[in-house]
């Protein structure tokens, strides 16, 4: 054994230590592409328009009734018209439910997820500096939130162009939108869940910040969207419900109209990027402050 | 209190900053909202009926306004409503500054009366009698003694009430009437031939049309029940008092009660009907009226279509007109945003009329048309648009439509029935938007004509007219037209559900020898996309429409093109421009927030103390008057010093909860210290302190990723520190540790010893000049604790220096060379291993460790 030869540098680091090298986001995004978590979520959503693909098939056209008008129905009716109509499809089935926890997982897990490990006491021993730390993991996080939401779009575009051509768009109250106009209608479309869904994710990485169990910060993410909606549904609140996080997540139906109707969406993109925000800077400015006790 | 204060010091902050949120949102609203007022109810006897000389009892409701005297407003409820209905529109407009007096009119509710359908001689005359009452109010603004400043303003049987008495009392300054007549015959009795108007202030139909019965028989029943909502006591309920209740009449008067019976009875309109529905219709007297009108008709609406607003616009040429539409009435509510444009008109033309404030409003036309689905609540959402002027239902231009297809026979059946479904009256939206789904056409009932895909998108602003030719063997034909829109995918959407039925006399019985009729389609505002296609459906029968009895066999056959009227028009700003800016706002904030927390955390981090302790700067570890205070009070470090030197092995010793943890925890920069230094290398230790890289640490237990093998684990712990491979020293390290060939195997299937030798390999990675090992021998078997304390040695021989805590007194006895005992968060013993052994009374370490915290005990 020798001792290190190398000078420390002036700060009384190791000579070959640089701050703004540590816990790189390709490390980080190696570290959370080797969790089998992320490659069965990520497997999942990419058989998901492959299952949805067979429930057409086996189930055949269930057109009947066709009067009742609601947007889920009528998307589900149109489902089979294309790949954009299966695309939007896949996005309506996932988006309630599947993408929240998703999301939720992603950005709920990432700091909470090393905690319960024990091995965030030695990424910062290391030292990786804690808004560094916060940083890349939210980065990373964000990036795998995104990849899944693009494996479900792109699957579901080449499955549904695959089995149902690459038609047009039909909207669900008439209409049509051509077909490469259609494709951009429906990367806007995943785009404006994905903003969305920054709520859920904000919120998610702070209580990843505040707590140690991975479970309790999903948890706790996917059921306040959940109860966000029910709030939705009191239509006592009035008003109030305007500045709900989860008041715009279907103002993606504006988008199918034959012309692009984005009021509410903008509204949303502002809601969900505001709520986000307030999320995350509360996480930063609690981790960097607080005492890293597990 | 200050300890519980401190204690609970984010929860403060957290409700401190909620209640500022709330108070501020709070004053925003005071300062902003709609002011206050006052409603009082009373019933008020006015005189009323022919010469105004019967009193009757009306039950109204007063809204006195902050600030008085102020312009008053008479603000009159729909059919079937009672002042109630018209509560939260009075409340705002009182809250912004008017006087406003609601009424249920006579024949509803509390009021006394029978309906007369807005009769001269007694809706309007009760309405007068209600601006005398406002004239003598210290409250209202008067214009002069006895003539309040007062706007007429109401929906459907108000609106018409409201253009009513505009035209019988010119006390009136201002007339907003929505979704409502100009021809009560036309309303109900529609024909939609394009004949030359007959006079200046009507609709341009023949007074000879076909029964709207399915709406003739819900306006009846609603005056039935007299009040309580569209289907009033329809619910069952038994009526207050059967002995005076009419059941034939309700609360009808029986002179309007027995022409109803009579032409519904027949299906045609008599003399005595048409003077009453002349009467209870403003077409009389449009050109009486001085007050500037604002009139805001529906889109969606089957009962009162655009041809009637426009009527009334064509009609009253003695004040300022204006026109909106919005795509509501009816059969439907119409968008928010629609409606708020609604609100935001009548607030200017109100608030310039009455009170003199703002611009002119103009003579500006808006109307919008639907352009989808804004959520999945199914809101309508609409494209809203601005022309110079109203053009009339003709527009402002006109493209020809050509439509194809042969002439055609179809079969009216017999009695009517079955009849196609074009619209539910009443039963909102779904009679109209999801048309596409609802109007059915019955095979042989029906002749198409189709146009061409369209080449470019077509938007139909008024009502089209098209040239068409007849043949009937009775010289007699109903026929309704309709207008669909049809998707490139065949899908047709009939907009509104709006029909044009037409009644034809005078017909040949050979389609040869027909000459053309000019037929107008109903109204609309729509906007058909390029490939879709027009088409003309020309249908025998409707099931919202009384239809011949007799069964008989039309020829139909169109005339050339389909004239489509379209309205050079600019769109209206979105109404959400607010939260656009919000977005722009928000698309900068954000990224300029982050930058400038980045530059503010470079900034800090530059300026924090990273230099070096000189006297120690060759001293791995020297810990002075440590402390350290938990959030909950708990002190678990009360003043530790202690050093560290090269080529020592440093047990630290204690009981537990002596703080030991706490130590190492700080060490590792994971926790802040409350007081005292730390230095490794006469470097501060803070978290993330650049000075940890020269430290190796396993405390608390192997913090490895379970799903990876134990040679990933390092591997990748290592790329973390972003240090080049070399010098980690992997083999080296994996060698002392004597990881074998299992270090390819998961973490997760490891036994409780192997994930400790692994976390032992990582904290010696590249081989730290101090290392940090808690309970290092936890899990380790003799041979294996054995082999630890030869490594140890070894390592600290090269002048690095081990930091070890543990409980086991005889390993560390074994081990180290010198030892710290801490008991309590306090050092109670330092030095050589000897030494310390000397201060006890027996041979052993664990004598003097006894004997050390027991005196600890004792002293406090």
């Amino acid at each position: 054994m020798t001792v290190q030869t190398a000078e420390p540098r002036a700060d009384g680091a190791a000579a070959s230590y640089r701050p703004g090298k540590t816990l790189t986001f390709a490390t980080e995004f190696r570290r959370q592409f080797t969790r089998r978590r992320t490659q069965w979520t990520l497997g999942l959503l990419a058989l998901l328009p492959l299952v949805l693909l067979i429930a057409f098939e086996v189930g055949g056209s269930s057109s009947e009734g066709g009067n009742d008008g609601g947007g889920f129905d009528a998307m589900a009716d149109l489902g089979t018209a294309g790949a954009a109509n299966f695309t939007l499809f896949a996005m309506l089935v996932s988006s309630t439910f599947l993408m929240v926890v998703v999301f939720a997982m992603f950005c709920g897990d990432t700091v909470a997820g090393e905690a319960s490990w024990g091995s965030l006491r030695y990424l910062l021993a290391t030292p990786v500096p804690r808004g560094r730390l916060l940083s890349v993991k939210l980065a990373v996080a964000l990036a795998y939130c995104a990849l899944s939401m693009v494996v479900l779009t792109g699957m579901s575009i080449v499955v549904g162009g695959i089995a149902y051509g690459w038609g047009p768009l039909r909207a669900p109250l008439g209409g049509e939108i051509a077909s490469p106009e259609a494709l951009w209608r429906v990367l806007a479309v995943a785009g404006y869940l994905a903003v969305t869904l920054l709520v859920v994710a904000g919120l998610a990485f702070l209580l990843s910040v505040l707590t140690d169990a991975p479970l309790g910060a999903v948890g706790g993410a996917v059921l306040l969207f959940i109860v966000s909606n029910i709030l939705d549904a009191v239509t006592a609140l009035g008003d109030l419900r305007d500045i709900l996080p989860t008041r715009y997540t279907t103002a993606w139906l504006g988008l199918l109209s034959p012309s692009a109707q984005t009021d509410d969406m903008v509204r949303g993109v502002v809601v969900a990027l505001v709520y986000g925000t307030v999320f995350s800077a509360i996480a930063f400015w609690r981790f960097t402050r607080k005492d890293v006790t597990s | 209190m200050r300890k519980w204060l401190a204690k609970r010091r984010a929860w403060v902050i957290a409700a401190a900053v909620l209640l500022a949120v709330a108070g501020g949102a709070f004053v925003w609203q005071q300062a902003t909202g709609p002011g206050g007022f006052e409603k009082h109810e009373e019933r008020l006897t006015v005189s009323s009926g022919p010469g105004r000389a019967e009193p009757i009892a009306l039950d109204t409701a007063f809204y006195v306004p902050d600030q008085t005297p102020a312009p008053a407003v008479l603000l009159a409820h729909g059919f079937g409503g009672t002042k109630d209905s018209v509560d939260a529109q009075a409340a705002e407009l009182a809250g912004a500054g008017y006087a406003v007096l609601t009424y249920t009119a006579r024949g509803f509710g509390e009021s006394e009366g029978t309906i007369h359908l807005n009769q001269p001689d007694f809706e309007v005359n009760d309405a007068r009698g209600l601006l005398d009452w406002l004239a003598g109010r210290e409250e209202v603004e008067l214009d002069r003694a006895g003539d309040p400043r007062v706007a007429a303003v109401g929906g459907s049987y108000g609106g018409a009430l409201a253009l009513l008495l505009a035209g019988y009392d010119e006390r009136v300054d201002a007339v907003v009437p929505q979704i409502t007549w100009n021809d009560l015959s036309t309303a109900l009795f529609p024909n939609n031939l394009a004949t030359a108007p007959t006079g200046p202030f009507e609709t341009d139909q023949p007074h000879d049309g076909v029964l709207k019965r399915t709406w003739a028989g819900l306006f009846f029943a609603t005056g039935m029940a007299g009040g309580g909502g569209f289907f009033g006591a329809g619910n069952g309920a038994p009526p207050a008092d059967p002995s005076k209740y009419d059941p034939a009449c309700g609360r009808w008067d029986p002179s309007v009660c027995a022409v109803y019976q009579r032409i519904v009875a027949s299906g045609e309109l008599d003399e005595e009907a048409m003077t009453l529905l002349d009467g209870a219709s403003p077409k009389t007297i449009l050109d009486r009226i001085t007050a500037p009108t604002l009139l805001v008709q529906g889109e969606a609406d089957t009962l009162f279509g655009l041809d009637q607003a426009d009527a009334n616009a064509r009609g009253i040429t003695g004040a300022p007109v204006r026109v909106a539409w919005y795509a509501g009435g009816h059969d439907a509510t119409g968008p928010e945003g629609d409606r708020d444009r609604v609100n935001l008109l009548t607030g200017q033309w109100l608030n310039h009329y009455l009170k003199g404030e703002g611009d002119v409003p103009g003579e500006s036309f808006t109307y919008s048309t639907v352009t989808g689905v804004r959520n999945q609540q199914l809101d309508m959402s609409t494209l809203g648009y601005v022309a110079d002027a109203y053009p009339g239902l003709d527009g402002s231009t006109s493209s020809a439509i050509a439509l194809s297809g042969p002439p055609q026979a179809i079969a009216s059946p017999p009695n009517g029935t079955p009849a196609a479904l074009s619209s539910l009256p009443s039963m909102g939206s779904l009679s109209s938007l999801v048309s596409s789904g609802l109007s059915l056409d019955l095979p042989g009932q029906f002749a198409a004509f189709q146009s061409e895909a369209l080449t470019a998108p077509l938007e139909i602003t008024g009502a089209p007219t098209v040239s068409v030719k007849a043949a009937s063997p009775t010289g007699e034909a109903t026929l309704y037209f309709k207008l669909y829109d049809v998707s490139d995918d065949g899908g047709a959407t009939l907009p509104n559900g709006l029909i044009a039925p037409v009644k034809l006399t005078g017909l040949p019985t050979d389609i040869a020898a027909a000459t053309p009729v000019q037929v107008r389609l109903p109204g609309i505002a729509h906007r058909f996309e390029a490939g879709h296609r027009l088409r003309l459906v020309i249908a025998t029968a409707d099931q919202a429409y009384a239809n011949p009895v007799e069964p008989v066999t039309y020829q139909v056959a169109v005339d050339g093109p389909l004239a489509a009227p379209s309205v050079t028009a600019d769109v209206l700003p979105s109404e959400d421009s607010l939260w656009m800016i919000a977005l722009i706002v928000v698309l900068i904030a954000i990224p300029g927030g982050i930058l400038a927390a980045w530059l503010i955390a470079r900034y800090r981090g530059r300026r924090r103390d990273r230099s070096v302790h000189a006297p120690d700067a060759d001293t791995p570890l020297v810990v002075s008057d440590l402390r350290k205070t938990y959030k909950d009070g708990f002190v678990a470090v009360d003043g530790v010093d202690f050093r560290v030197e090269r080529g020592q092995v440093v047990g630290l010793l204690g009981p537990n909860g002596a703080g030991k943890t706490t130590t190492l925890r700080t060490l590792m920069g994971l926790l802040q210290p409350t007081g005292g230094t730390m230095t490794v290398f006469g470097h501060k230790v803070g978290p993330g302190a650049p000075v940890l890289s020269r430290l190796g640490a396993l405390v608390e237990g192997p913090g490895l990723l379970p799903h990876l093998s134990g040679m990933d684990n390092l591997r990748l712990y290592w790329r973390s520190t972003g240090r080049p491979i070399e010098e980690a020293h992997l083999d080296e390290v994996v060698k002392i540790a004597d990881l074998g060939d299992r270090i390819d195997r998961k973490v997760r299937k490891y036994s409780h010893g192997m994930k400790q030798r692994v976390a032992i390999a990582q904290a010696m990675l590249g081989l730290p000049e101090l290392l940090v090992l808690d309970e290092p021998t936890d899990g380790l078997d003799p041979p294996q604790i054995a082999e630890m304390r030869r490594v140890l040695h070894d390592y600290a021989r090269d002048g690095r220096a081990v930091l070890v805590s543990s409980h086991l007194l005889a390993e560390v006895e074994q081990t180290c060379t010198h030892v710290v005992v801490m008991s309590r968060g306090r050092v109670v013993g330092a030095g050589e291993v000897a030494d310390v052994i000397g201060t006890g009374t027996g041979a052993r370490l664990e004598d003097a460790f006894l004997t050390l915290v027991e005196n600890v005990g004792s002293r406090t």
